[in-house]
């Protein structure tokens, strides 16, 4: 058992067990998230979804991803190839690398660094990337103005998470997502930095790119936006990208704002329950919501988007972390 | 051993990719080779215990100015043959500077010398029992509060002043102001509407504008014979 703990080579072994049996569930949530998406939307709209292959449908992911392998890559004529093909590799691999040092229980953490929140702020901002190498790449007009469009988005609405951050950091005086959640057991900061928690959540949609922000793949102007020129795996890998960032996204609002792997409430029928079931179901409950708003509201214009992100969002956001720093220094709640 | 080795593995893609950023006739991939720099100097950081900085680098370089670097470099339009046409006449003054950083470099590695201060806290870079963030903070808002806020207001008046010089006001553009929208009368109502009832059938076709006396009677179009 030594081994395993102090020889370079079973750290090694050890690393990459971790590291499997945090990424086999994700991506088989990933599989059912996609599921669960069109079930949702199909319940919302009034529609049955997918319900022909398997019971109720529960193997439509895998006919999906089947289909996706059997069909031909294309790279166009015009395009830089390595580039074209970087970009969903690049997008896949940052959504799985910035699981390493998401705790979902306590101490049940890949890598518990003195820096997390950091690591997963520097990982989700290199995100736009490979949406922007995609759009370069393709040597498409659509692809390149959804390239853009992602690119001016994600740099405006990060600005606003930034601070949002900072609120959250300010009240608990660590930089470790372990620290975070455990200073969240009297109360989830959801509740006293409500209009942050807000905030955040819908940046995070304008992050991920999802409805009602996702102008970067606005089918209805663009096609669909800087992956229109690809196909087969390149394009699931895009496509797995998008919904493992929406999970990772979730479990930041879950650690940041609805106490991580922390119950409710600490008395007997929820601590029998344990750590990471909660985490899990906080994170399937932002989920559902990323979806219910997918159902419910229309895209917004661009202008608009710009709008709500510089005007609404920032001052907003600044102001909120001025109040706090102020609340907390006079009531000499600051975290030693 | 794997400090070391992740150290040189660091430091030769950083000068590779460097070099590249020079050389590469594309300027996308030159910016993207920036890119790859940026984050090798935040191994090199990393590998320093320097873990704060490492993921500030990133964040601030790699995730905003980089992506404004990018976004600029894909929108211009280059025609390389005009990019060429200077080399001649421009060659002598780059040679010159690029001399005069060469010999810095190599003061710096010959004849300079630490202050015997600053020599212990060369290999020291996390003090005993604070984090690398609390570290920094303590000098940077403490001793050091005005030139950080100084560089603060540099940055702040230079953001102003390229908005002045940029910003436009074209006369007969017409702007959507949402609190004007919102704040008029008679755009909005809710009316509480019998089931299976269409909004027509009880006589409210849009809703009450201040400029419309009342809302016409709809006509209810049975359509054929009974």
């Amino acid at each position: 058992m030594d081994f395993f703990f102090t020889h370079p080579l079973g750290i090694l072994i050890l690393t990459v067990v971790k590291a499997l049996a945090l990424l086999v569930p994700l991506l088989v949530g990933v599989a059912y998230l996609t599921y669960a998406e069109r079930k949702v939307l199909a319940a919302m709209q009034l529609r049955k979804g997918p319900n022909v292959v398997g019971p109720f449908g529960l193997f439509q992911p895998f006919a999906d991803a089947i289909k996706m392998l059997m069909k031909e890559t294309i790279v166009p004529t015009g395009a830089n190839r390595v580039l074209f093909l970087l970009a969903p590799m690049l997008t896949f691999a940052l959504a799985m690398i910035a699981w390493a040092v998401i705790p979902v229980n306590d101490g049940w953490a890949i890598a518990d660094i003195n820096v997390g929140i950091l690591y997963l702020f520097a990982i989700s901002s290199l995100g736009v990337y490979g949406v922007i190498i995609a759009g370069w790449a393709s040597n498409s007009k659509y692809a390149f103005l959804g390239a853009m469009r992602s690119a001016a988005q994600m740099v405006s609405y990060e600005v606003s998470m930034g601070f949002v951050i900072v609120t959250v950091l300010l009240c608990v005086g660590s930089l470790n997502l372990t620290e975070i959640v455990r200073a969240q057991s009297t109360i989830w900061f959801a509740i006293p930095l409500f209009p942050m928690f807000v905030i955040f959540f819908i940046s995070t949609l304008a992050e991920t790119n999802r409805a009602p922000f996702d102008l970067p793949e606005g089918e209805s102007e663009l096609v669909a936006g800087f992956f229109v020129e690809y196909s087969s795996m390149s394009f699931a890998l895009f496509f797995l990208g998008e919904y493992a960032n929406m999970i990772l996204m979730s479990a930041l609002t879950t650690i940041l704002f609805l106490g991580g792997w922390l119950p409710p409430i600490d008395i007997a029928p929820f601590n029998w329950v344990p750590g990471p079931v909660w985490f899990v179901a906080k994170i399937c409950l932002c989920l559902f919501t990323f979806i219910w708003v997918r159902a419910t509201f229309p895209r917004y214009r661009y202008d608009q988007l710009m709008r709500l992100g510089w005007k609404v969002f920032l001052p907003l956001s600044l102001g909120w972390l001025v109040l706090t720093a102020f609340v907390l220094k006079l009531a000499g709640w600051l975290p030693a | 051993m794997i400090a070391t080795l992740s150290f040189y593995a660091f430091a030769a893609v950083l000068i590779a990719s460097a070099v590249m950023v020079v050389t590469s006739r594309n300027p996308v991939h030159s910016v993207l080779f920036l890119i790859l720099a940026f984050f090798n100097a935040a191994g090199l950081f990393l590998i320093a215990g320097a873990e704060f900085l490492a993921m500030i680098l990133v964040i601030v370089y790699v995730g905003a100015v980089a992506v404004l670097f990018l976004f600029v470099v894909m929108m211009l339009d280059i025609d390389f043959a005009q990019m060429r046409e200077g080399f001649q006449r421009y060659a002598p003054i780059g040679a010159i500077i690029g001399g005069i950083l060469l010999l810095e470099l190599f003061m710096v590695v010959t004849v300079w010398r630490f202050a015997p201060e600053a020599a212990a806290l060369r290999l020291n870079p996390n003090p005993e029992g604070v984090t690398n963030a609390e570290a920094l903070g303590r000098i940077l808002y403490t001793d050091y509060i005005y030139l950080f806020q100084g560089s603060g207001i540099i940055l702040l008046v230079a953001m102003v002043g390229a908005i002045v010089l940029t910003h436009r006001d074209r006369p007969g553009t017409k702007r959507q102001d949402v609190g004007v929208q919102v704040a008029r009368a008679g755009t909005v109502s809710v009316r509480s509407v019998p089931t299976g009832a269409g909004l027509k059938e009880i006589g409210i076709e849009r809703p009450p504008s201040p400029d419309d006396e009342k809302p016409r009677q709809v006509e209810h179009q049975h359509g054929g014979h009974h």
